[in-house]
């Protein structure tokens, strides 16, 4: 008997269906974790908070243990929030040349805020509201604070305040690119501050209750 | 002239052979933009969804905590109250600083002014459990929190 003197070829068409199922294994297997959210900064808590500000200057908003929405003692549905987030903040009351806005577009009512720098949304949530319900409401106000800054960063620079935000986070965005917009990014920031406040005072009188 | 017609009729058959090629190209793919999850959860972690949302900090400069109702498995060992997982064990509220200082410490130092503290809630859990969480971060001086969400539509915020 005489032996062949080639190697005999490997199969490789198997290889496919193994490949698939290394594949289809690590489908199954991964969770594609979530990296996004909604990013606060908790206020310190050596400083109490004594700030004198004016009623008009405060939109006090509740959630009740029903998951149920107050805006000033009122009921509100939550898909009504962002518009009143924005009439709140964009009014620009303040007749006073230091204080006045000159880029709010609002009703500029007397009765509401003076203008975005002052105006405060105070957040206060009972401890049975359910988790979802605090977020979407977060998140109504944050879309609030970025429809505004979208406004103004179309205006003074026409582009996105988000896109000027995401360009700005990039690594592959150079130093000189970064330090100006480094600048309008806090400008527009300044302009509409995050001024969400959890009033800590309200939460502990709720719990002696 | 029979020979040739019988050529141009019977078709080649497509090649197989990149197929193994293309597949792995995939499994690459998934390979390096999946982030396996190394924490095995204990409790029930649905998130809620947000749209206005940032996108997380690297790994790195990330503490997690998780907050649910045990899983169903779990249920006889653990109640169904909402518990707070740190790591791969359930822990409570005091638990919490020692935790987030520990993890902040095995940080290198250049990171430790930038790490957030990612709050994965389930959307069913009461705010009160939040808030002490939130209180417990404030002792520790750990004030960047993220509520960690998922990606919401676009779409239908607008109404």
């Amino acid at each position: 008997m005489r032996r062949t003197r080639e190697n005999p070829e490997v199969h490789a068409g198997s290889m496919a269906d193994i490949a698939f199922l290394l594949l289809i294994f690590f489908l199954v297997t991964t969770t594609i974790q979530t990296d996004v959210g909604l990013d606060r900064k908790l206020p310190s808590d050596d400083v109490i908070n004594h700030i004198d500000v004016n009623e008009r200057n405060v939109l006090r908003i509740s959630l009740n243990k029903n998951d149920e929405l107050f805006v000033e003692d009122r009921v509100l549905k939550i898909d009504e929030l962002k518009q009143l987030a924005v009439a709140f903040l964009d009014n620009g009351g303040a007749t006073e040349n230091q204080l006045r806005c000159d880029y709010c577009k609002g009703t500029r009512d007397p009765k509401s805020s003076d203008n975005p720098q002052t105006a405060i949304i105070s957040l206060n949530s009972d401890r049975d509201a359910s988790y979802g319900t605090y977020v979407m409401v977060q998140d109504r106000l944050a879309l609030a604070y970025r429809e505004l800054r979208n406004r103004e960063a179309q205006r003074l620079f026409g582009q996105d305040f988000t896109a000027m935000e995401e360009k700005f986070y990039a690594a592959e965005t150079n130093e000189a690119e970064k330090a100006t917009l480094k600048a309008n990014v806090e400008r527009i920031r300044d302009m509409f501050p995050l001024n969400i406040s959890e009033a800590e005072l309200n939460v502990q009188s709720q719990k002696l209750a | 002239m029979s020979t040739w017609r019988n050529h141009q009729r019977s078709e080649p058959a497509i090649s197989t052979a990149s197929l193994p090629d293309i597949v792995f190209m995939l499994l690459f793919f998934f390979m390096t933009v999946t982030t396996i999850n190394n924490t095995e959860l204990l409790v029930d972690n649905e998130l809620p969804e947000a749209t206005a949302v940032n996108k997380l900090d690297k790994k790195d400069r990330i503490i997690e905590i998780y907050v649910g109702t045990p899983k169903k498995s779990l249920e006889k060992v653990l109640g169904t109250s909402p518990q707070i997982q740190l790591d791969d064990r359930i822990a409570y509220l005091n638990d919490v600083v020692p935790y987030v200082l520990g993890e902040l410490s095995k940080k290198p130092e250049a990171v430790r002014n930038f790490v957030t503290v990612s709050l994965k809630v389930d959307k069913e859990v009461k705010v009160g459990v939040v808030s002490d969480i939130k209180k417990e971060l404030q002792k520790a001086h750990l004030f960047k929190v993220n509520y960690t969400t998922y990606q919401g539509n676009d779409t239908n915020v607008g109404f």
